[in-house]
């Protein structure tokens, strides 16, 4: 083995294997604009168990791309505030310098974009987006990285994968452009994966094969995995935890099962409610959440989501509610009036999600 | 002297070929259907299975290779720009992307009046007082947002805006071609309760295009499933719901994300689209098909109706679901 070759025990758990691999603590992250200050994460605080997923979910805009990016110390160089604590496998992430952070992306932490065409280089050849992060992370010389990177692709299930190293992104379809994002992340074998909204914008059923493929991958390689989302149905059957933002705050955070059977903070229901459920009968009336999320350079008083929110009270609009425990430490959220098994406990005082 | 029992719209037979290089993309082949008055009919396939050519055909923007298109009892298949002009008026498209299908260095006041600037309907003012009302009544301000840009809005505003827009010269018929697959899930909740409020109010017909089977469901009355340019299966949609035909039907089903994790994850259909530069022999889905057969490859399924207003095309449609002979 190569001097210059990484392993996994380059960078040893300073903790132990039950504790978690991901802790996020009271992360804020905020970028000084021209119009002011835009925290758009904001104490947020979230734990990863070894091998788990955990689904992050919300509207756009509610922060979940800038969490993925300050977890991994992936933010623009100036600008920005960065507060909080993130430790990986015992180790803070936001104490270490750029140079230790460059042992980490790719080879313990690695991240699958949203839009594969802006995240691959459209000039450079596949094989040579897979082979440059095999040669300079593992040391590998360029006939062991070639054949390592059609095995990869090969294993993210794509067909003829000596033929599609040599071809442009621009000459792949959206969804084997994404098996190559896949690919890259994982050309190093890391420990946790972000994926951050990785088929967005794919058609349902090359999501579902995108997916799966993470899913068996993840199994395959005992890997952790964050799978962010604007959609509740993409993780629900996917993750087995699931943690909601809005407006740059976790607002509830439980095991899946629990989430779906009885949310508690309004905002959670009404994402909920707002998919087209394929068993409702045709011309079904969607429940939809009025307004738009709020601006996050001057957010709203009180619970940021009691502009919004059909069951919001005074209380709601001048103090904002702390997360607290719903029956089990593992379900918590911020909301002065929770629902019960998805019912309000106070009437109606605005339009907004159907009762 | 138009029979109000007629279909709006009548697609016969519609083949859409596309030259490239030295190949032909089968983009739109055989494709018929109908769109009655006041009904929303969905069109539901992957991308690349040739969605939106059928759209634009329909509304002429693209003209068909075979076939023919009649709109409100007018053959307008081959239609001159000149006549085309009125009936053009009556169906107007919305698209996907609606940020850049919207003119950006145009006020949002003018980008909804465009339509009767065009046509030179009313004066100025009276122009301009139809699209203050038509903003209002998709739900955007026209006094914060008239002299505003498209820039300034989100994708959900934009789509309303893009609705405004093609609901000024008061259609027939609207085709909107993925209108909410840009959007997150609860902005597409808002657009497709707006699109349903619209419908009613205005007597509209709607052709609906969507690659999600549950959002298609939700918005239509009839659902048509396309694969590789062709319709394979069509039915009311709650009857495609129930009883599903086709096996590339059951598979768009079991791909949809149900947001209940109890829900059985169905089976994943493999593989993609096949190249429309030389389809598959036979059926064209067989490719990926569970339950293709020899016969599939040499054999193509005619479509067959096999319970009243649901017809499939496949040699061998989902068991039990064969309700007449
Ligand atoms: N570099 C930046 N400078 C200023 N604001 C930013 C920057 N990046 C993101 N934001 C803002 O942070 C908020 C959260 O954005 P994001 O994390 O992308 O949301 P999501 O991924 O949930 O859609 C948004 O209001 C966005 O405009
Ligand atoms: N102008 C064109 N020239 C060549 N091929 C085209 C053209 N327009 C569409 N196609 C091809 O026709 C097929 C159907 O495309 P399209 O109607 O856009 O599908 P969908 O809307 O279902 O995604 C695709 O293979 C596409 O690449
Ligand atoms: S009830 Fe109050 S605290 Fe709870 S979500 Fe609504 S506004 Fe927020
Ligand atoms: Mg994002
Ligand atoms: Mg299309």
């Amino acid at each position: 083995m190569s001097p210059r070759r990484h392993t996994v025990d380059a960078f040893p758990d300073a903790d132990e294997l039950s504790d978690p691999l991901l802790q996020v603590t009271d992360l804020t992250t905020a970028f000084r604009t021209p119009r002011g200050t835009v925290r758009a994460v904001d104490g947020v605080s979230l734990s990863v168990r070894r091998g788990t997923t955990v689904g992050v979910v919300g509207e756009s805009g509610s922060g979940k791309t800038v969490l993925s990016r300050s977890i991994m110390g992936l933010l623009p160089p100036h600008g920005v505030e960065r507060s909080g604590t993130v430790t990986f496998a015992g180790r803070d992430l936001t104490a270490m310098s750029a140079k230790e952070l460059r042992s980490v992306w790719g080879l313990q932490i690695a991240m699958i974009f949203q839009d594969p065409m802006t995240a691959l280089n459209p000039v450079k050849r596949v094989g040579a987006q897979i082979t440059e992060s095999l040669r300079l992370h593992l040391g590998m010389d360029r006939g062991e990285a070639r054949q390592t990177a059609a095995a990869l692709l090969e294993s993210v299930g794509i067909p003829s994968p000596e033929k599609r190293l040599r071809a442009y992104p621009s000459q792949l379809s959206g969804g084997m452009r994404q098996r190559v994002m896949i690919a890259i992340a994982l050309a190093c074998g890391p420990r946790l994966v972000l994926a951050d909204e990785p088929t967005t914008g794919l058609d349902v059923t090359i999501q579902a094969q995108i997916l799966d493929l993470l899913g068996q991958l993840q199994d395959e390689r005992h890997m952790t995995m964050i799978l962010v989302t604007h959609d509740l149905g993409v993780v629900a059957t996917r993750a087995d935890e699931i943690v909601v933002m809005y407006a740059g705050k976790v607002v509830e955070r439980a095991p899946t099962a629990t989430l779906f059977a009885d949310p508690k903070m309004p905002y959670t229901r009404a994402l909920m409610d707002s998919i087209p459920r394929l068993a409702d009968p045709s011309g079904t009336r969607l429940a939809t959440i009025a307004g738009r999320p709020p601006e996050l350079i001057d957010p709203p008083a009180g619970c940021r989501f009691a502009p919004r929110c059909p069951w919001a009270q005074d209380r709601c609009r001048t103090s904002e509610p702390p997360l607290r425990t719903a029956g089990s430490e593992a379900h918590t959220f911020a909301c002065w009036y929770p629902l019960t098994n998805g019912r309000p406990s106070v009437p109606v005082t605005h339009d907004g999600v159907a009762p | 002297m138009t029979d109000p029992g007629a279909p709006l719209l009548s697609v016969d037979h519609l083949t859409v070929q596309f030259r490239v290089g030295r190949g032909t993309v089968q983009a739109v082949s055989d494709v018929s259907f109908d769109v009655r008055r006041g009904e929303t009919l969905g069109l539901v396939g992957e991308s690349g299975c040739g969605k939106s050519t059928t759209g634009r055909t329909v509304v002429r923007v693209q003209r068909p290779t075979r076939g023919s298109i009649r709109f409100d009892g007018h053959d307008i298949t081959a239609m001159r720009d000149r006549e085309l002009r009125p009936v053009r008026r009556r169906m107007q498209m919305i698209f996907q992307d609606p940020i850049s299908s919207l003119n950006p260095r145009r006020r949002v006041s003018e980008i909804v009046a465009e339509p009767l600037t065009i046509d030179r309907t009313g004066t100025p003012a009276e122009r301009a007082e139809r699209a203050r009302h038509m903003l209002s009544s998709v739900g955007i301000d026209p006094d914060q947002a008239g002299d505003r840009r498209p820039q300034e809005f989100s994708g959900g505003q934009c789509q309303r805006i893009s609705i405004a827009r093609a609901l000024m010269s008061d259609p027939d018929l609207l085709i909107c071609d993925e209108p909410v697959s840009a959007l997150d899930v609860s902005v597409q909740a808002q657009i497709l309760n707006l699109l349903a409020e619209l419908r009613a109010q205005r007597d509209l017909t709607m052709l609906f295009i969507a690659h999600d089977l549950a959002v298609v469901k939700n918005v239509s009355d009839r659902v048509a499933v396309m694969y590789l340019g062709k319709i394979v299966e069509i039915a009311p949609s709650d009857e495609l719901y129930r009883a599903p035909g086709h096996h590339y039907t059951a598979a768009l089903m079991a791909a949809i994300p149900e947001p209940d994790p109890g829900a059985p994850r169905g089976q994943t259909l493999g593989g993609e689209l096949p190249s429309p530069l030389d389809p598959p022999s036979g059926c064209r889905f067989r490719t990926r098909c569970p339950a293709a057969t020899e016969r599939c490859a040499v054999e193509e399924p005619p479509l067959v109706e096999i319970a009243p207003g649901h017809r499939v095309a496949c040699h061998f449609p989902l068991a039990g679901r064969t309700a007449t002979p």
